[in-house]
């Protein structure tokens, strides 16, 4: 089942004057269950996709379809904690969602259970480690249920424990949720290894490629399918 | 100039009725102008933090001239408004406590909202996006990050009352300074300098200092707070 789909979308950011886009006639479906890693060098494209598919960003050219209803979250690079406790932080998501408040902060409690950090509920979110703020922001985002999970390099500010972790949380989110989908940018190709089925590469705002992750691994096939792909695999995994 | 000194001082330990009604009046005029501006001018300027339309760049621009007003040319606009023939004057406020707040208001409503859109605007770099992709409204952001930034919002309001209270022109013109009921500090200071009671003048001087001094130190406080709090919350952060 479809949940989403980008068509034919270029994207241009506001602070580009010139004729270059962000984003050029990209077009990507998303369904249900689906684990989709974008790859792809600094600037190609994946933050800005991953933007327009959450709607911070909207296309000049083409469009975003959603199926109706369905309800996104999107974890940033580097998570940015408000002044607030943790348990308020993860609730104000809810809330802001149009759960009641006393709703809002039960639910947010067993989110901060599920991604261990219920005894640090009370204390001030902005004091807490990176790695425990993107534990915080993983379980405001899973407090959502999302049908659609968007993360931009969660784990690229991580060091090697804290990005166990949180792999450990995507894959447990993907396992708990299996009728929604994932889609996920990173420059880390053994986590794509890991966690992707489904592997987009991006360059220059456009899609070169989009394949199955035993494919995009395969450099026969990659190099058959997309060459620069294919250097972009070999330059990294080198 | 000893002897001025000592009178001055005479007056200020002895809380001299004259000294202390003028203290009081300088300081509600100003409270109430400082609380009536920054409302508005925190509101605006949080408004304008977060909000993207086609003329905010002039609207920015606007706003940016108006810190640089002169407190007379305020005062000027002021009574014009609430003159006789002026589109308020059938208030009948010109010459009252009134009209001294309403001109200070507008002297405080464009350095409240300059400094608090270039705060709110900062947090907005910072947690615009997340709070966007929660759902978050333009006005419903305005309001997160203002109370996320509420320390330097504080040290905005300090401000604007020490601009307030420091301003000399704006209350002269449209309070009279009138004794016993629109003269506060800054206009006595000038009336007695130029009659030549120079102890009622320097005493007023020295509250004036004196509160200008304290509203410095609470700034700083608050700077040094607030810096301390951006550091814990990095070091911790960065710990791991």
């Amino acid at each position: 089942m479809e949940l989403l789909s980008v068509n034919a979308a270029s994207v241009r950011l506001s602070a580009q004057t010139g004729a270059q886009l962000a984003l050029s006639q990209v077009s990507l479906r998303i369904n249900a269950g689906e684990r989709i890693a974008l790859v792809g060098a600094n600037g190609s494209g994946k933050s800005t996709l991953l933007r327009l598919i959450n709607g911070l960003l909207l296309p000049v050219q083409g469009q975003v379809r959603a199926q109706t209803g369905i309800s996104q979250a999107m974890l940033f690079q580097r998570p940015h904690m408000l002044r607030l406790s943790v348990l308020r932080h993860v609730a104000l998501g809810l809330w802001l969602r149009g759960t009641t408040w006393t709703a809002a902060r039960a639910q947010a409690l067993q989110a901060l259970q599920r991604v261990g950090l219920a005894d640090l509920a009370e204390r001030a979110a902005r004091t807490l480690s990176v790695g425990q703020q993107q534990r915080v922001a993983m379980a405001q985002a899973l407090a959502l249920q999302p049908a659609l999970l968007l993360l931009d390099e969660p784990t690229a500010s991580l060091d090697p424990h804290a990005k166990r972790e949180v792999e450990a949380l995507m894959e447990d989110f993907a396992r708990s949720h299996p009728q929604a989908a994932m889609v996920f940018a990173s420059h880390n190709l053994g986590q794509v290894k890991r966690l992707a089925q489904r592997v987009v590469y991006l360059e220059g705002g456009r899609v070169l490629a989009d394949l199955p992750v035993a494919d995009f691994f395969n450099p026969a096939v990659l190099q058959s399918r997309s060459p620069s792909a294919h250097l972009f695999t070999q330059g990294e995994l080198a | 100039m000893e002897k001025i000194a000592g009178t001055a001082w005479q007056l200020l330990i002895t809380l001299d009725p004259q000294l202390l009604s003028i203290v009081a009046r300088s300081l509600s005029v100003s409270a109430l102008a400082c609380l009536l501006g920054c409302a508005a001018g925190l509101v605006g300027g949080s408004y304008l933090g977060v909000a993207r339309f086609t003329g905010r760049g002039a609207v920015l621009t606007v706003l940016h001239a108006l810190l640089a007003v002169p407190s007379v040319v305020v005062g000027l606009l002021v009574y014009l408004l609430l003159s006789r023939s002026g589109p308020l004057g059938a208030w009948g406020w010109l010459f009252s406590f009134q009209a001294m707040v309403l001109a200070q208001a507008v002297l405080v409503f464009p350095v409240a909202a300059a400094l608090s859109r270039q705060v709110v605007d900062d947090a907005e770099v910072l947690h615009g996006e997340q709070l966007r992709s929660w759902g978050a409204g333009t006005a419903m952001r305005a309001l997160l990050l203002a109370w996320d930034a509420r320390l330097a919002l504080l040290m905005v309001v300090i401000t604007a009352f020490g601009r307030a209270i420091s301003e000399v022109g704006a209350v002269m013109i449209v309070g009279g300074n009138i004794d016993g009921f629109t003269r506060v500090m800054t206009t006595a200071i000038a009336l007695e300098t130029s009659k030549g009671d120079l102890p009622l003048a320097i005493g007023l001087g020295l509250v004036l200092l004196a509160v200008v001094l304290v509203l410095n130190a609470l700034v700083a406080l608050l700077a040094r707070w607030s810096a301390w709090d951006s550091r814990a919350a990095r070091g911790m952060a960065g710990a791991l």
